[in-house]
């Protein structure tokens, strides 16, 4: 038996495979981990504080800056807390619009994640193609509102823009091509025997852990547990569409690979259907009144980010600003998990499961 | 931005007394405004007037000699916005929430198995999706947690969200619970005291809420005793004070 002594190693906050700056503090045991410690903060920005002298359309581009990976269904979260609160109707355009931008950001979110999760593991060039793919998402993005990542997009009672000439039509070319790529995906990478190695039976844990830290999206979902809230809660106009909740059965880094791939077939599915039932033309705002002020009262307002629940908890006093304004961030509860899942592994292997979790640290801090 | 702008400009307008006939015209279409508002309220549901009707009343004691033309257009406005709240009222008859049975079946359970004043007020929040909401008081809240969480009929076993609210009177907690199998919801509320706030630890319980009670530790200062490592998260250690606290003043205004 060798003799090892417990060594104390800090990992990020300037760590490329943290995805932003965060910081883990593992002891080990020779290459083995006895313990874990996640150190966050680095990117807190004071959201919440600074929200609370904000008027709420003002508030919106501070969400496009929690998960600036998808930015589009965090903008979406927040106006659709204030329109239930001041039971707003939206014009059906608008709705079409918001749910097209969220579901082509769900599929931009999982190319990046897919890209940098294989990077992680020491493939280089899925994430060029994944890049490649998801710049046609973007570019149709800087189309619609002039950015690439912090689209400010969508307001209390519509969205700030209509779809420019021929944008739809670009959106309905972009399907079969993502279709194609995502058989190409398949081939070059998910039947690789050195990286089916690397991530099979990988960062296990059973539904009732997963329950119980309180995991979201395919960290919940990959333990079998059909929990999807554009079905189980169903907001926007999810509830006229066809697509499958992809699930998993073995709780592992594998199950959740698959998840997240099958995800980005079902978003396309809801794409080509919303193109096909989307009116014409239309408002896109609704009647709002000119100052947004919701009635004095409180509202928790959630919907499936391309990381699991996001939710909105607003507290109203009646007022233009929120009195508190409180994000329910998935990247941040899912990390919850990370300390329990590290323990007994080995350091390779801490790269694997963290990726696997899908973190942004802009929401882990907010 | 030119919405803000016209809303400035608004208080400016009466106190002009030359424009006598502008500023009839501008009541009455204010007042055309004014009616389409009430019949947008009466189809949306909800009442933003409540907002909206101190400013008006407000700008009407500034403005003596628009007084007049005021009254005129508010009458003019009433008997297209007086059928709006005659309209509006009819909704209330189906006043009893869907949601109150259910909240009713965990009162009773938390009433006879916890304590019988265990519960500050039960309500259904109707602006929050009928969402069940229940306050609990401080020192049976650990109790509520664990019953909630176990017994076969509530079985609330996930925890989506816990917040931290500042309301200058207390301070709060709020729990949001679900249960997968049937949906069902559940908001708990616990309050605790401002000056030395302590609630007791859901972690035990829910993992969930580790993290978000040292965020809720960190930024709002509440204590939870019974929490595995209860440390600042999101400022560093060192820091002193909680930034989301109302009467927090922080060190330098311009950051």
């Amino acid at each position: 038996m060798i003799r090892t002594e417990e060594l104390l190693l800090n990992v990020g906050p300037q760590h490329p495979s943290t995805h932003g700056v965060f910081r883990i503090v593992v002891k080990l045991d020779g290459e083995v981990i006895t313990e874990a410690t996640p150190v966050m903060g680095y990117l807190h920005r004071g959201t919440e504080k600074l929200a609370e002298q904000l008027n709420y359309t003002q508030i919106i581009p501070y969400t496009d800056r929690m998960d600036y990976v998808s930015a589009m269904t965090n903008n979406y979260v927040l106006v659709h807390a204030v329109e239930t609160m001041m039971g707003l109707e939206i014009p059906e355009r608008a709705e079409f619009m918001r749910l097209i931008v969220m579901e082509l950001q769900r599929v931009a979110s999982h190319l990046v994640w897919w890209g940098t999760y294989l990077l992680d593991i020491g493939a280089m060039s899925p994430f060029l193609y994944a890049f490649r793919d998801r710049e046609i998402i973007i570019n149709l993005f800087n189309e619609l509102c002039g950015a690439r990542l912090t689209y400010n997009y969508m307001r209390v009672g519509g969205v700030k823009w209509d779809a420019p000439p021929g944008w739809l039509d670009k959106v309905r070319e972009f399907i079969p091509y993502m279709y194609g790529k995502l058989r190409e995906y398949d081939k070059l990478v998910s039947g690789n025997e050195i990286f089916l190695a690397r991530i099979k039976g990988i960062g296990r844990y059973d539904a009732a852990t997963a329950i119980d830290y309180g995991l979201s999206g395919a960290n919940l979902r990959c333990t079998g547990i059909d929990w999807d809230l554009r079905k189980t809660e169903p907001y926007s106009l999810y509830n006229r569409f066809e697509f499958d909740v992809p699930l998993g059965r073995n709780g592992d880094c594998y199950d959740r690979y698959v998840i997240r791939l099958e995800e980005i077939k079902q978003s396309l599915r809801i794409l080509e259907q919303a193109l096909e039932q989307m009116p014409a033309g239309g408002e896109t705002m609704g009647k709002v009144p000119r100052v947004i002020r919701p009635p004095a009262g409180e509202a928790y307002v959630r919907i499936e980010s391309p990381r699991g629940e996001i939710g909105c908890h607003i507290v109203s006093k009646g007022k233009a600003e929120p009195y508190r304004l409180k994000f329910r961030r998935p990247s941040f509860v899912n990390l919850q998990i990370l300390p329990k899942l590290l323990v007994g592994e080995t350091m390779t292997n801490l790269i694997t499961i963290l990726g696997g979790v899908d973190i942004v640290v802009g929401e882990v801090d907010c | 931005m030119s919405e803000e702008k016209d809303e400035g400009q608004k208080p400016e307008a009466p106190a002009d007394p030359e424009r006598e006939a502008k500023l009839k015209a501008a009541a009455e279409a204010r007042a055309a405004r004014a009616a389409a508002k009430e019949a947008a309220n009466a189809a949306g549901g909800a009442a933003p007037e409540a907002a909206a009707d101190p400013e008006r009343e407000a700008k009407l004691k500034a403005a003596a000699e628009a007084r007049a033309a005021r009254a005129a257009a508010k009458e003019a406005a009433n008997p297209a916005g007086g059928a709006a709240p005659e309209a509006a009222e009819p909704p209330p008859p189906p006043e009893p929430s869907p949601k109150q049975p259910e909240l009713d079946a965990v009162a009773l359970l938390i009433r006879s198995l916890v304590h019988v004043e265990a519960l500050e007020d039960a309500y259904v929040n109707e602006m929050s999706q009928h969402m069940p909401t229940i306050i609990v008081k401080n020192e049976h809240w650990l109790r509520t947690a664990e019953l909630l969480k176990q017994h076969e009929e509530l079985h609330f076993t996930y925890l989506r969200n816990v917040s931290g609210v500042d309301y200058e009177t207390h301070l709060e907690a709020v729990y949001h619970l679900v249960h997968l199998e049937s949906r069902r919801e559940l908001a708990v509320k616990v309050k605790a005291d401002r000056s030395d706030p302590v609630i007791a630890s859901a972690t035990p319980v829910w993992a969930t809420a580790n993290w978000n009670e040292r965020e809720i530790y960190d930024l709002l200062g509440v204590t939870f005793p019974g929490h595995p490592d209860l440390r600042r998260i999101m400022m560093s250690d060192d820091w002193v004070g909680h930034p989301l606290r109302k009467d927090y003043e922080p060190l330098d205004s311009e950051v």
